[in-house]
């Protein structure tokens, strides 16, 4: 993109300051922050979640959350002054100036309006077209938008349109009025990667067509790097660091910069393990073999696993969904083993007919030789004390209403290991073991970061000392510099107690720092399987190179960035 | 890896503090979350003090009153209200401030009565239903749409005409209505909460079935059943005190709120007062419960 | 479409049988004897003649086992027979056919003026701008739900009837006697439906849906009505059932207040003498009132939300 025009900045911001009611008080949300968008060009603002990114952006269109309240700074949009614009202006500004591409495209379409009426109703509110000419205009919007059979789409309703269509059909709408600036708020971290990457290469290809100039917002530096002429890097409200994209990448000056790069999984340069200190056998380097142990005595091992589901009867569809289909792997002792594939592959199924939360169709699931696929009752209850498990949300895995302490204790009373005062005393083991102070023993998991809960999710499913884990999306859900802890976490409990790992990941960029091997799925079938360095670097399989290509950060790669 | 772990708390600080974030807060303990509830929430206060006034009234009606309620002095009947008679008097010179603090008894144990069948019978139906699934929850779910079918007082009507008139069997006439709304909110705050990760994690330590729905499911879903309690004390008291004015209730002499209203009807023109407080006690016990109810609804949205 | 308004019609009449069945099971097999009520006329220590009794129970089929009298009273109840009143003898269906007239003047008018205050005071607290104006509006449907029909009626005949006489106090002459009843009818429901609905407005209007929309340029008001009013009035819909059969409620005790001819006072007379026949009749009819309101929600649903029909059956595109 980026052929940056010497001219006058077309939005400007300064020293902005916005802030919530909280409680009885107010809390700063963005303080102080000056920033340029010139005409036509990509500047991407980065940040964890609570940096203020999001909050920024809903200011610069003036439609702050409840409770929200710009305290001071200037916004200047083509050379005029926004600040103190009456409601009226303002509404004139939205769509036409300034258009906005929301962040979860399956909430952010009205359900009882057809997505034609939708995008035609931006040209009218402006006074661009009439109404009859607006429907017209609104199904070549969507063709542009990247939409097969527009005409059919304008028709339909949201709820008849996939997720990535839905977003394509925002895109129409924040640029029907073809305004100069575009904000686009983390416009695809709902939706699958590969759809994604489809996404973010038309917003790229349609805004320099029209030479729009796009604000980007992201927490993720590799979108970030891979889209941006110039990104701000935001912590805490403030901007910590700005410049051009290679600069920033490149050089970067400021010490959160430089552990947000270091963080981000999909930076990293080499695909490698993480804490190879730790382990004492040689890793196989790209291309290798599985290392040798992989053909030892597997601690697990799944044949042949089907998982079909009953469907609702609808007329002419299928009976039964498949949504496992003949999936074989094997864990030895000690490795990890990870699953990867968009929402809808199957993996997540796989997990639990692996836990024995779901009973598989056909095939079976073998732990140490023995058969585990039928037993029940009591057996069951007692494989599970071999079995554990970490969920994908930290905040929904955790009773509200227990305290650390019972969460973690809890697999030990239902085991009845040791009495009140051992337990406790275990506990506290725990506790240290997943680096959190014994002070939140007595405390609510209301109380803890999104990272502290997660460790003690992990605690809780070290307390019966395991020999499998089943860890499931366990880092997806928290900031990218958390994610990182986490991850040096599991590696190093795995090498402390000679774990296995059954690791579901969406994410190839994470998976490629954890795993031994990895098997890739596809519509409920194991596409493609070996080790990191192999499906990274020479994919066989068609999909795989999709998924693989599809991971952000190539340009910063590119650009020999890394942690 | 250093200047990522030292960037951690106050990341987390930052998101703490900065996203108003609704829906991640629990009370550390019961009592804390009541008080700042209450101290924020004049409205909330005084419905407080408002139901708990009543409940003095129904313990000890002797504190607030010295009139008796049954026998009246003929040479001050319809007074207005006044410092003496703050209710005024009726027909035969009884006091109505007496007749509605000695009422307070017969209305609200009735209505506790009704809660009471109501909340037992609905919630073993719901839980049943929730936890059991299966035929069971078909069952339950039909008994639920016949329930909900037949408007509240018509059914009520039909329990009164086959278990006769009086206190205590209007209430149980109106526990019976209230039981398909325990039910079905029992039901899907178990199917809720059953669904829910942590009761899978519970599951998957190996976490036997009764500890699961003892520790887990059952506290949790007590929230939504607790403020559906306050809210049909509300709609119970209506009930039971419209049945009371049709004439169903306690027989004449004994002062019951409805029958009060009942009994001021035949002196609209003549006594306005007579009608008028005993509904506006009605009012105000009903909308005080309502508050309390939607501050308990919102406690277990937060 | 066909199918689906079969499937729904039957589901109506299972809902139906099992009202049925229940009222039975109350009325008939509950320990108490109709007979001796009937032949007591409500007074409870006459001594009655046994030759007397065994003929009232043979004349009612009340003689014969329990699972015949059921058969026997559902085979009547799907030809709309009831039986007949104990207390006038006319067949309770006739009984109801008569008063009807009235009773449905009062709860069509009460359910206009419901959903008209109700959807208009659910604005008037979402919309205003100034923020103590909304808390303002919005502290009247919790005062609203918290009122007495039967109270609310007779201060409402206090003031129109007695010191203004502007109304009638009673009776079911013409329009002018219909007003206060079906405002006491109608305040408490429409408190209720404003309640649910103003609360349902704010919660879609803090949805991504309605922030795409201002970010459009989109003004208030068109927010509001041509974005927000539409799928927050879904809920709504659901409960306007069960809104029926709480004025059906009220109307028993707004008749009452008001001294109006209708199913209400029909309803009062048949409890004080235990005409079980008439209870019977009133209680089916009114499920049945529920389930015509429900089946017409449900047809009327894809209008308003496209998603209901989609779901149901797959477009033809």
């Amino acid at each position: 993109m980026g052929t940056v025009a010497e001219q006058g900045p077309l939005l400007s911001v300064e020293d902005l300051r916005v802030s919530y009611r909280s409680g009885e008080g107010r809390a700063d949300a963005v303080r102080g922050v000056t920033l340029e968008v010139r005409p036509g060009e990509v500047v991407a603002l980065v940040g964890e979640s609570g940096s203020g990114k999001s909050t920024l952006a809903h200011a610069v269109i003036h439609l702050l959350a409840r409770g929200g309240r710009v305290d001071g700074g200037r916004l200047r949009f083509g050379g005029e002054d926004l600040t103190g614009l009456s409601e009226q202006q303002w509404r004139e500004v939205r769509g036409r100036d300034i258009g906005l591409v929301p962040q979860d495209p399956t909430v952010s379409l009205n359900p009882v309006m057809r997505v034609g009426a939708q995008v035609a109703e931006v040209l009218v509110l402006h006074g661009l077209a009439g109404r009859r000419q607006a429907r017209a205009r609104a199904v070549e919007l969507l063709g542009e938008a990247g939409l097969d059979r527009p005409e059919v789409r304008a028709r339909q309703y949201p709820t008849e349109l996939s997720g990535g269509m839905r977003q394509r059909v925002l895109i129409a709408v924040a640029l029907a009025a073809r305004p100069r600036l575009v904000i686009a708020d983390e416009p695809t971290s709902a939706l699958d990667v590969t759809v994604q990457r489809g996404i973010l290469d038309h917003i790229a290809a349609l805004t320099s067509t029209l030479g729009t100039a796009v604000l980007l917002i992201t927490h993720d530096l590799g979108v970030a790097a891979d889209r941006a002429d110039r990104i701000v890097v935001l912590q805490h409200g403030q901007v910590v660091e700005h410049g051009p994209t290679a600069h920033v990448l490149g050089a970067p000056r400021h010490p959160y910069t430089r552990a947000l790069i270091a963080a981000a999984p999909s930076l990293a340069d080499i695909p490698g393990r993480r804490a190879p200190a730790a382990r004492t056998e040689p890793v196989g380097g790209p291309g290798s073999a599985l290392p040798d142990d992989g053909r030892a005595a597997p601690l697990l091992s799944a044949r042949g696993l089907v998982k079909e589901f009953a469907l609702p009867r609808t007329a002419g569809g299928a009976r039964t969904l498949r949504a496992v289909d003949e999936v074989s792997f094997e864990i030895p002792p000690g490795r990890t083993f990870a699953l990867v594939g968009e929402s809808g592959s199957g993996k997540s199924t796989t997990a639990r007919l692996v836990l024995r939360l779901e009973q598989p169709t056909s095939g079976t699931v073998h732990l140490d030789g023995a058969d585990v696929t039928r037993v029940s009752g009591e057996r069951l209850r007692r494989l599970r004390r071999r079995v554990q498990v970490v969920y994908q949300s930290p905040y929904a895995s955790l009773d509200p209403r227990f305290t650390v302490e019972r969460v973690i204790a809890e697999p030990l009373r239902a085991f009845r290991v040791g009495d009140a005062a051992t337990r406790a005393a275990r506990v506290c083991e725990l506790l240290d073991r997943v680096a959190l102070p014994a002070g939140v023993a007595g405390r609510l998991p209301a109380e803890l970061s999104g990272g502290q809960r997660q460790r003690v999710a992990i605690a809780r499913a070290l307390a019966l000392h395991p020999d499998l884990v089943v860890l499931d999306e366990p880092v997806s859900a928290l900031d990218v510099s958390v994610q990182a802890q986490i991850l040096d976490l599991l590696a190093e409990l795995q090498a402390e107690h000679g774990l296995s790992y059954l690791f579901i990941s969406h994410d190839l960029a994470v998976v490629r720092q954890i795993a031994d091997e990895v098997g890739v799925m596809h519509r409920g079938r194991l596409v493609e399987r070996g080790t990191p360095e192999q499906v990274l670097l020479d994919p066989r399989q068609a999909y795989t190179r999709e998924l693989v290509e599809a991971v952000p950060g190539r340009r910063a790669r590119a650009l020999g960035v890394s942690g | 890896m250093a200047a990522v772990e030292h960037l951690q708390p106050g990341a987390s600080h930052a998101a703490g503090a900065v996203i108003p974030a609704p829906g991640r807060r629990w009370p550390a303990s019961a009592a804390r979350p009541v008080w700042h509830a209450l101290r924020r929430s004049p409205g909330l206060t005084l419905s407080v003090l408002v139901l708990l006034g009543v409940a003095a009234w129904v313990v000890a009606p002797g504190l607030f009153t010295s009139a008796d309620p049954i026998t009246g002095v003929p040479a001050e009947r319809l007074q207005g209200p006044s410092a003496a008679h703050p209710f005024g008097t009726d027909q035969i010179g009884r006091d109505l401030f007496a007749r509605v603090v000695h009422g307070a008894a017969l209305s609200i144990q009735a209505t506790v009565v009704a809660v009471v069948v109501g909340l037992a019978v609905g919630t073993f139906l719901g839980l049943l239903a929730g936890f059991l699934r299966g035929w069971v929850d078909d069952v339950v779910g039909r008994v639920v749409d016949v329930l909900l079918a037949i408007p509240g007082l018509l059914l009520s009507l039909a329990l009164v005409t086959v278990l006769g008139f009086g206190s205590l069997k209007v209430a149980v006439a109106v526990g019976i209505t209230s039981v398909a709304a325990f039910a079905r909110v029992m039901r899907s705050e178990v199917l809720r909460v059953s669904a829910s990760v942590y009761v899978e994690a519970a599951r998957s330590s190996g976490a036997r079935w009764h500890a699961v729905l003892g520790q887990h499911v059952l506290p949790n879903a007590s929230g939504p059943v607790l403020a559906l309690v306050a809210l049909e004390f509300g709609a119970a008291i209506l009930a039971i005190s419209a049945l009371s004015f049709l004439g169903y209730g306690a027989a004449p002499p004994a002062p019951e709120w409805g029958s009060l209203v009942s009994e001021g009807r035949n002196y609209l023109a003549a006594a306005w007062w007579l009608a008028t407080f005993p509904g506006l006690v009605i009012v105000a016990v009903v909308l005080s419960a309502n508050r309390v109810a939607r501050a308990l609804e919102r406690r277990v949205e937060d | 479409m066909t199918r689906y308004v079969l499937r729904r019609l039957a589901q109506g009449a299972v809902v139906l049988w099992a009202a049925f069945t229940v009222t039975f099971a109350i009325l008939y097999l509950l320990p108490s004897d109709p007979v001796e009520l009937m032949a007591s006329g409500g007074g409870e220590q006459s001594v009655i003649d046994p030759a007397l009794l065994a003929e009232l129970r043979a004349e009612h089929g009340l003689d014969r086992p329990p699972l015949a009298q059921y058969l026997h009273a559902l085979g009547g109840a799907a030809r709309l027979d009831f039986g007949r009143s104990y207390q006038s003898d006319a067949p309770a269906t006739s009984l109801i056919l008569d008063v009807l007239p009235q009773t449905l003047q009062l709860t069509v008018a009460g359910l206009a003026l419901s959903v008209l205050l109700g959807v208009g005071l659910a604005v008037a607290s979402t919309y205003p701008r100034t923020r103590w104006l909304r808390h303002a509006l919005a502290a009247l449907p919790p005062l609203g739900v918290s009122l007495p029909v039967f109270w609310v009626g007779l201060m409402l005949v206090q003031v129109f009837s007695f010191q203004w006489r502007l109304f009638p106090a009673i009776g079911n002459d013409g329009l002018a006697s219909l007003v206060l009843p079906a405002v006491a009818l109608a305040l408490p429901t429409s408190a209720s439906i404003a309640q649910l609905l103003a609360r349902s407005l704010r919660q879609t209007l803090a949805e991504p849906y309605i922030e795409t929309a201002r970010a459009k340029g989109t003004g208030r008001a068109r927010v509001h009505f041509r974005h927000a009013l539409r799928n927050a009035s879904i809920p709504a819909l659901t409960v306007l059932g069960v809104s029926v059969g709480q004025l059906l409620s009220g109307a028993v005790v707004t008749e009452t207040v008001f001294s109006r001819v209708g199913l209400g006072r029909l309803t009062i007379s048949a409890v004080n003498t235990q005409d079980i026949p008439v209870v019977m009749a009133v209680v089916v009819f009114s499920a049945l009132v529920f389930v015509v309101v429900a089946l017409a929600v449900d047809l009327l649903y894809p209008l308003v939300d496209p998603r209901i029909s989609l779901r149901r059956a797959p477009v033809a595109a």
